[in-house]
Order: C-alpha cells, then structure tokens, then sequence
C-alpha cells in the first residue's frame, strides 16, 4: 500500500518541462520530506499529483495502492483519499469554514445520506481544541481575513476532518512563528498513522525538528537527486544545497 | 438574525415543504376554463374581464382608460432590451378562469388545482409558518385564507376583486395612487386587464408574528398573468408579505405583468419578499413601488432566479421624515435569461434614509443588468442613501452591466455608492476541488457564498429554497 510515483513528467500548459521524470514511493506508515531550492518543482509535484489543470502530464504514472490516479478529476481523488495542504490556500469569501468543511465531508457520502449535524460540530470542535483553534473560527469565512498562522492551521484541521489516506504538505512551515509551528506539527503528529502516508515539502531543517520524517529526499531541476535518512535534512541545513553545483552530481 | 444554517434546524416536514425546485413547477393540467376573454386585447377584452368581474362602474372606467394609455405608450426599446419586442400581444389570452370563487378551506379547491398547490408544497407550507395564503391559479384566486384571530382584529387578506367591491373606502384612496396607470407601458396593461392579487390592510398598531403569502401559478399556455397587489399597513402596523411563483415551461412566451403598491403610514413597516422562479419561456414585467410616511419603512427583499426576461426595479417614495426605504436583491442568470434589475430611490422629506444592495450572478450566456435611479431633491436636508451593486461572473460568456443614476440635489446630504465585478477564479475553483467538490458543488458553493450576507436577510424558511434552487441552477449549468 503506498503512492507509487514513477518517472513523473510533466510540462506547463506552454511546453515548458518542469517535472523530468520524478521518482518516487510513499508506503502508508511512513512520512516522506522532499526539500530543495526553489523552482526546483516541489510545489509542481504536489499540484500533479492533486491533479491542477494548469499541468500536462507527458508520462509517468502516480498509483494509489496500485491504481492509476492520473486520468481521475481532481475532485475524485480528493474523496478517494489525497490530500494537499496547500501553501496559498484560497480565500472563499462568504462559505464559512464549518459550511466548507461539512460540504467536503458531505460530498463523500452516497446522495441522500445527510452528515448528522451534531457528531459533525462535536468532531470539528475536537479538533480545533487540539489545534488551539478559537470556536469563533467555525462562523468565519474560508481564510477570508486569516493570518498567515490561521491558514496553515486550517489547513491541517481540514485534513484531520477528511482522514486522507495520504496527504501532501506544501510549504506548511512557511510564515509561521514558533509557536504556530508546534501547533501545526501537534496536528500533523496527530495524524500519523500506519493507515496513512505523508509528504511534506520543506524548505527548511525546522518543520524536521517537530515532524520526524522516515525520509529525506531532495529535488532539483525536476528530479530527486539524493535521498537519506532523517539526518540527511540536518546535513542540507548545515551545508546548504550547495553539493548540487557540483558536476557530479547535477 | 436569522441564521444561514438553516438546514440545521429544520425538520425533514418543513425542508419538504419549502423544495421548491425547477422541475417541481413544470407540469400542467388541461385546462378547463368557463370564462376564457379569447385571444389579443381590444375595448371587448377589457369589457368581457368588467362583466365576468362584475365591476362597478369606477372599475371598469379606470380599465378603459389604462387601454388607451398602454395603446399610445411605445415599448421602452429605446432604453431597455430588443427582446420585449418578442412579445406578440394579439396571441395572448388576457383572462382565464373557471368562474369558481376563492375558496376558504383546501378540502374545497378542485382536485387538479389542489394537486397543484400541494406539489408546490403551499398547504404544508401554510401549516407550518404562516399566518395567511392566497393561492392564484392563472387569472383568479382559487384558495385564500387568513387565520381567523387575524379577521377578528380588523386584518384584511383578500384579492383585488374582493377588495375593490367590499373596501372600497380603504382601498380606492389608494388604488393606482402609488403607481400610476401611466407609469410605464406594463403598469398601463395591468391596470386594463388585471385579475388576482391581493389586498391587504393592516389595522393600526397591530404587528403580524407570521408572514401573509400568496402563490401565483400559471398553468395555461399563452397566458398573461395580470395580478394587482396593494398593501396598506396602518399607523404603527407591521407585516411580512411573501411571494412566490412558477409555471411550466411551454415552447411559446408566457407574460407575467403584475402591479404591486404598498402604503405604509405613519410609524408602519413593510417587508415585501419575493422569489421568483418562473420557467424560462416567461416575460416577467413588473412595476413594484412604496410609499413610506413618517418614520415608516418600506423593504423589499427581491430574488430573481427565473424566467427568460425579468424587468422589475422595486421602489420606495419616501414621503414622511425620517422615513427609510430599501432594496436587497439577487439576480441568477442563467444561459437564454436576461435579469435586468434594480431600485428606485425618491427622497420626498428630510432626514429620509435609503439603501440599495443588489448582487447579481450571471452563468454562461446569462445576462445580468443593474438600473438605480436615486433622487434627492435640492429643498430638501439630512437625507442618506447607500447604494451596493455587486456582480459575479461565472466563465467569459457572461454579461453584466450598471447603470446607477444617482441625481442628488444640494450638499445637506450624504450618498455613497460601491460597484464590483468579481469572478470564481481558477484557484478558488482548485482549492474546492481539491477538498472532494465537484466543479457543479463548487461554484454553487462560491455563489451561495457571495450573496450569503443577503440571503441572511430573507426569513428562514425561504433562505433555504433560496439555496437549494441555486445549487440547482449551478450543477445544471456545468453538466
């Protein structure tokens, strides 16, 4: 059981290659890290693999416990267990966050079946509570006015709500203070599971320090170039990305 | 407040009775009319409507006066859409019924007109939350009724007909008053061939708890539907006035040119809802205006959803100090509808207050269109208005455009107006996506979203058919 990325290509609408032929396994249990400088096309991988319209997918194959998802919507792998945290997440002017989140939630349920409203806000409170979430947040809309801190940490309450069978975190660190990022990673370490895979995409050693990864890889010019253990991300953070200059290696 | 999350506290009987949906209006039955006024509309039209109606004299004068004016007023094509032009009005059939009278109770309503107004779910509707129901089928009423505590306080809740004959002292000072024959070239058409409708007067002081309603249905083919409305709420009175509508789709235009009047006195307040959700093939042609006295209110909450052209722009005349007028409206244009919209704004003493916010969703080819007209005379002081127009686009085929004419008269005033035109973008579109909603899911969660702040304004039971019919409207717009 694992999502099984297999020399990945993919090109902007215009021809431009960003991906060149990414390869890739995250069994469930494990939390894999992908770090790198930027435009390296981390973030790329992460719209590929959910799906984004604004990327041709020239060969490869991305399998979900053996399936192939590259032909399936958006939408239908997001019910069917992928989930991206992402590092801009949209505003959604006037949807309040608990009508968003019950949408998605209803969404995976067969047409006539309803969320029963009382389990659903117990649950959602549950989680925000673990979070540090004030229940004010439940009546505001989609990151409508959020800080940067607010965005994340709703992100991550909107996968723990959804219990993905693998999740992708793009950026989550980014313009987080200390403090948000223990709560973010509270969250995250939450939602480790034997059931469930992750991927975090990072620039930096710091998310490391509070989410343990079974693996680091890193990623340049649209490929994995060196994967390692949990040290290999101290080992960037104390070097840099400057071993990719050299031409063995590039 | 009410609260948008309706759907919470609602049990299963009420949410069934309020899913009013596109598919549930479109049917019909055979018709079986005993008065039937033919084809096109002559002197004879307006003469064999008096007769079945038995109209005293006064009646039957102001008809044939308003015949001429609609005669002699060309088509506003000059300003509004070449689509009225559509209109063939030697086919239409002016006056339809079948000679029953309104009936008090539902156990006494025609089988196939009962059907009707239960599969519209107004007898449930009835039962659950309000305080009174007119039910118009074609050209006349086939059920009205009002709770009987509300006769015994001086409420009267009948139709035009009714209330022309038997309250001639309360209703005639005020008939065609507000609204005038030569308003416009549809407010005369009414005012020659109307039929149905209601009259309401509200004694002073007394504050209805429930809302009146009235249901207009059509369900014969080239048909035009000619409702009068006037609503005279008395010093200090209050009442909440629904209405909603829907016919079948038939291949040939259907004309719906209604005139509703509202008189609130000295201290009253009215509030005016309305959801409209003809089939696509009706011409909806409306003339809706207020007059508020001193410290009176006037409120009309207006959703446009249906039809295939609707041109109303509710209004509010206000005459006493400090009297205050508003006007929240949605618009949902959909692919083959042109909304075109507004409010009227006259400021007729000192210190009046007015608000317009209007939000417009145009889909696919549909067009939406915002005309305000605000005027604030130059003699006058202290006078406020506030005007809000926001339209979203959904895909590049869509329309909009406004046209706010905000004539302010003097500096003793204030005034300010916002405009924007947004669109769901690619991202937005993603992010949803990417959270297990469908494209359809999506949208109808983006523009539920952007008229969620108006719809809070709408009583419970109706911001929930409200959201049901857009999410309707949106699935079946992206396939």
């Amino acid at each position: 059981m694992s999502l099984h990325i297999q020399d990945l290509h993919a090109t902007l609408e215009d021809g431009t290659e960003i991906l060149k032929g990414v390869n890739l396994v995250i069994p469930k249990g494990e939390i894999h890290a992908i770090m790198g400088p930027n435009g390296s096309g981390k973030s790329t991988l992460s719209k590929v693999i959910a799906g984004h319209e604004g990327y041709v997918v020239t060969s490869g194959s991305v399998k979900q416990d053996g399936q192939e998802i590259l032909e399936k919507s958006v939408d239908e792998r997001s019910r069917d267990g992928i989930f991206l945290a992402f590092q801009y997440p949209s505003e959604v002017p006037g949807v309040s966050n608990a009508n968003f989140i019950r949408a998605a939630l209803q969404a995976r349920l067969p047409k006539g079946q309803d969320i029963d409203a009382v389990a659903y806000y117990k649950e959602l409170y549950s989680k925000m509570d673990l979070l540090e979430m004030d229940r004010k947040f439940t009546a505001r809309a989609v990151n409508e006015g959020f800080s940067g801190g607010e965005k994340k940490r709703n992100e991550i309450l909107q996968m723990m709500m959804l219990q993905p069978e693998y999740c992708i975190l793009d950026e989550t660190d980014s313009g987080l203070d200390i403090d948000a990022l223990k709560i973010v990673a509270k969250g995250v370490n939450a939602m480790r599971s034997p059931e469930r895979g992750m991927l975090l995409i990072t620039h930096y050693q710091r998310l490391l320090d509070y989410i343990k990864p079974d693996y680091v890889h890193v990623m340049s010019e649209g490929r994995i170039v060196r994967s390692g253990g949990a040290e290999l991300a101290h080992e960037l953070e104390r070097d840099g990305y400057e071993f990719l200059k050299e031409p063995a290696l590039a | 407040m009410m609260s948008y999350d309706a759907t919470d506290v609602l049990d299963h009987e009420t949410r069934d009775a309020i899913d009013i949906d596109r598919t549930k209006g479109d049917f019909t039955f055979p018709e079986r009319n005993k008065f039937d006024a033919g084809r096109g509309l002559t002197s004879a039209t307006v003469d064999y409507i008096s007769n079945v109606k038995s109209d005293p004299d006064w009646v039957r004068e102001f008809r044939h006066k308003a015949l001429k004016v609609f005669q002699d007023k060309p088509m506003p094509t000059n300003w509004a859409t070449k689509d009225l032009e559509a209109i063939d009005f030697d086919v239409i059939r002016y006056y339809l019924s079948d000679g029953e009278k309104p009936k008090r109770s539902w156990d006494d309503v025609p089988a196939d007109v009962l059907e009707t107004f239960e599969r519209l779910g107004i007898p449930q509707q009835e039962r659950a939350f309000l305080a009174g129901v007119e039910a118009q089928f074609d050209s006349e009423a086939a059920y009205s009724n009002v709770k009987e505590e509300l006769t015994k306080q001086g409420v009267i809740f009948c139709n035009s007909a009714e209330g022309l004959k038997e309250h001639e002292a309360i209703f005639r000072p005020w008939f065609g008053k507000v609204i005038p024959t030569g308003d416009n070239k549809f407010s005369a058409l009414n005012s020659a061939v109307f039929s149905g409708g209601s009259f309401i007067y509200i004694p002073k002081g007394l504050k209805l708890k429930q809302p009146l309603q009235a249901y207009f249905r059509i369900n014969s083919e080239n048909f035009g539907q000619f409702e009068r409305t006037l609503i005279i709420a008395d010093e200090g009175a209050e009442l909440m006035y629904m209405e909603g509508c829907t016919a079948p789709k038939f291949e040939t235009a259907t004309l719906h040119s209604a005139v509703v009047e509202l008189v609130a006195l000295k201290g009253a307040k009215i509030q005016y809802v309305t959801v409209q959700n003809w089939s696509s093939n009706v011409f909806n042609l409306v003339t809706k205006r207020g007059i508020a006295m001193e410290d009176a209110e006037v409120r009309w909450i207006d959703c446009n959803i249906g039809s295939r052209l609707t041109m109303k722009y509710p209004g509010v005349i206000m005459k006493g100090k400090r009297a205050r007028g508003e006007v929240i409206s949605i618009a949902l244009a959909n692919t083959g509808q042109h909304q075109d919209t507004g409010a009227k704004m006259i400021h007729a003493a000192d210190d009046t207050t007015s608000n317009v916010v209007s939000k417009s969703i145009s889909v696919g080819e549909g067009r939406s269109t915002y005309r305000g007209q605000v005027f604030i005379p130059k003699h006058l002081k202290g006078c406020k208005n506030n005007t809000e127009c926001d339209a979203l686009l959904i895909n590049s085929h869509s329309r909009t455009d406004t046209y706010p004419a905000i004539t302010v008269k003097g500096n003793r005033h204030a005034t300010q107006h916002e405009a924007s035109v947004s669109q769901v973008s690619e991202d937005m579109l993603f992010y949803m996506q990417q959270r297990g909603l469908n494209q359809g899911q999506a949208m109808s969660l983006a523009v539920n979203g952007f008229i969620n702040d108006l719809v809070r304004e709408f009583p419970m039971e109706y911001s929930v058919e409200l959201k049901r019919l857009i999410d309707l409207e949106m699935e079946g717009s992206v396939g």
